[in-house]
């Protein structure tokens, strides 16, 4: 009960201070909604013909990863926030267990990404993309399982830095390299050998396809099946989150 | 009945030894003073008592739970206020509190009354929605000693909880705490490097450079270094030297036309003395050693004046930068 509780509370501080910040709340969406109409139509204009779909709406399933990419990571390493504020040492002198801490903090990642990825989905009737019920279901379980596992990754990575001087070397060396490849933007088989090796194992490539499978109906556009997909998120969500885990009761 | 037992315990950081052969033993209800310069270890040994740290080798228990081995026992039974404060700056007081109450379980049917309680107690009700980013130091400092009650702790360590507040702020914190033992029914184990504060506890363990260097209420630790002075002059201190020896059994000096004898216990002595010496009497005037003569006196060295280490240096100038620009 004690353990479930503290679950519960990490996440409803999470979320009160998600909906509160009303500022966070505006860029987290602005930052998609930019890229998707500024980048994705202006190069539409130039590849639209090649793909055989409007250029902005195949992307539109790498917005919703991106989306979730940001929101999950901005999440987790929060936690570098309350190590150097001090919170963090009340939660850790707290009577829970640090797997606990992780899970709770894994969740409300999650959640808040699931929301943003939620309002990120109502775009899609305006890009011309019309969702049934059931694909709209198949997408927001994607993005919370997709969530789950970035979120849990967030935290590994928040538990290497003592300050947020590092932020900027995370967002560089970390998030946009799995941004760009994770076939978001572009197909990742044209890519180089080697980036297409870094493409496999990053979960976020199968977050993507998964999402295109949801949102775009066309096998034209996804490189594994369904099944696949589904099985590396969840089999990552597990490692990541049992790392995460781990480090939290060594490092922390 | 000790609540907090203290064997042997040791901590090191490579070449540092924070913490060396530290043996306490904590009574129940009482106020307990751990005090010691910057850098002496007491940060440290708080941080294993509440089992954030393990220790290098040696024991602690607290309520008969080892700080080692039952860390959620140990932990259901303190509460902390840390050196450097650890409030979440985004949420309001009453949220900071009630983010305490699930962590540790409080029963849902008592977390409302709980929160209000603790924060009627530290005289924050009024303000408990506001953000505490709009708080004094003063009231976060209180604010956290409200949180560490609200789950019934047996236990409640403050690690400097005056620092860096001002006068009447120390004042009014002091207050609080000295009332808790009895209002709150809690052990407080504190540590401070104002000499003064530490009167009002009733033991006093004294920490320098990672050893216990005395230890004794207030008052054992004045007296072992000499007791009070009495200083009289008189209209014939010959004699009335004589008369006090005679009195007292303990030979007087006489330097600079004053008459002075040291004792255990000047305010009960110093009636006597007047009645005996009559009339002759012209002026009394009674010092009493404080903690600072104390810790002078085992150490060499006042207990301000120590040489901040250079780490010590750092953290001040952090915590300020931090005050600055109103994130602490
Ligand atoms: N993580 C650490 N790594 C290395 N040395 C440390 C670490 N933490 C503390 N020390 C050292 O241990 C010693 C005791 O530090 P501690 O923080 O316990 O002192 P303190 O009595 O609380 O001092 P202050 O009054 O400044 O808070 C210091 O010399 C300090 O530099
Ligand atoms: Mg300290």
């Amino acid at each position: 009960m004690a353990e479930i509780n503290a679950v519960y509370v990490l996440i409803a501080r999470d979320l009160k201070k998600f909906v509160r910040e009303k500022s966070r709340l505006l860029s987290t969406l602005a930052r998609p909604v930019i890229w998707l109409f500024l980048v994705g139509g202006g190069m539409s204009r130039l590849v639209s013909d090649s793909m055989g779909m409007p250029y902005i709406q195949f992307i539109f399933p790498g917005i919703l990863g991106m989306t979730i990419l940001f929101g999950s990571i901005f999440s987790s390493i929060s936690i570098i926030w309350d190590k150097e504020f001090g919170l963090m040492k009340e939660i850790l002198v707290a009577p829970v267990s640090r797997f606990s801490i992780v899970i709770g903090k894994a969740l409300s990642g999650s959640l808040i990404s699931l929301l943003q990825a939620t309002m990120i989905l109502l775009i899609s009737p305006i890009i011309g993309i019309d969702l049934g019920l059931q694909q709209i279901i198949y997408a927001l379980a994607v993005s919370f399982l997709l969530a789950f596992c970035i979120s849990s990754l967030g935290i590994i990575i928040a538990t290497f830095f003592e300050s947020f001087e590092s932020f900027s070397a995370i967002m560089n060396f970390i998030v946009m390299p799995m941004f760009f490849l994770s076939g978001a933007m572009y197909p990742v088989q044209k890519l180089p050998d080697i980036l297409k090796g870094v493409s496999k194992v990053n979960p976020l490539t199968y977050g993507v396809d998964a999402l295109k499978h949801a949102l775009l109906q066309d096998s034209r556009f996804t490189d594994f099946s369904i099944a696949m997909d589904i099985g590396v998120l969840i089999a990552a969500s597990i490692i990541f989150v049992s790392i995460a885990g781990y480090l939290f009761t060594k490092r922390i | 009945m000790p609540v907090i037992k203290i064997n042997n315990l040791s901590k090191s950081y490579g070449e540092i030894h924070a913490v060396r052969n530290v043996s306490l033993e904590v009574a129940k209800g009482s106020i307990f003073g751990f005090l010691g310069p910057n850098g002496a270890g007491k940060t440290t040994t708080i941080n294993i008592l509440c089992t954030l740290l393990k220790p290098t080798s040696g024991t602690a228990s607290i309520a008969g739970y080892d700080c080692n081995t039952e860390s959620s026992g140990v932990r259901n039974h303190i509460g902390i206020v840390f050196q450097d404060t650890t409030l979440d700056k985004d949420l309001t007081a009453y949220e900071n509190l009630l983010f305490h109450a699930y962590l540790y379980s409080v029963k849902r049917k008592d977390r409302k009354k709980k929160i209000e309680d603790s924060l009627e107690f530290v005289g924050l009700y009024e303000r408990r929605h506001d953000l505490v980013k709009k708080f004094s130091g003063g009231m976060k400092r209180r604010l956290e000693v409200a949180r560490g009650l609200i789950h019934d702790p047996e236990v409640l360590f403050l690690d400097e909880p005056t620092l860096g507040l001002d006068p009447q702020s120390r004042s009014n914190l002091w207050e609080f705490i000295t009332k808790l033992p009895e209002k709150q029914g809690v052990t407080v184990f504190m540590t401070t490097h104002y000499m003064e504060e530490a009167e009002v506890c009733d033991q006093i363990a004294i920490i320098d450079r990672g050893s216990i260097i005395a230890q004794g209420t207030p008052n054992e630790l004045k007296k072992s270094i000499g007791g009070d002075i009495i200083y009289i002059k008189t209209s014939d201190n010959e004699k009335a030297a004589s008369d006090i020896e005679k009195l007292l059994n303990l030979k007087p000096t006489i330097k600079n036309g004053e008459i002075y004898v040291t004792v255990e216990r000047g305010d009960t002595c110093l009636p006597e003395l007047i009645r005996t010496l009559g009339e002759s009497v012209l002026s009394v005037r009674l010092q009493r050693p404080t903690l600072n003569d104390v810790f002078l006196q085992l150490t060499g060295k006042q207990i301000r004046d120590v040489e901040i280490s250079a780490g010590a240096t750092l953290k001040e100038n952090v915590r300020s930068h931090r005050r600055k620009f109103g994130r602490d």
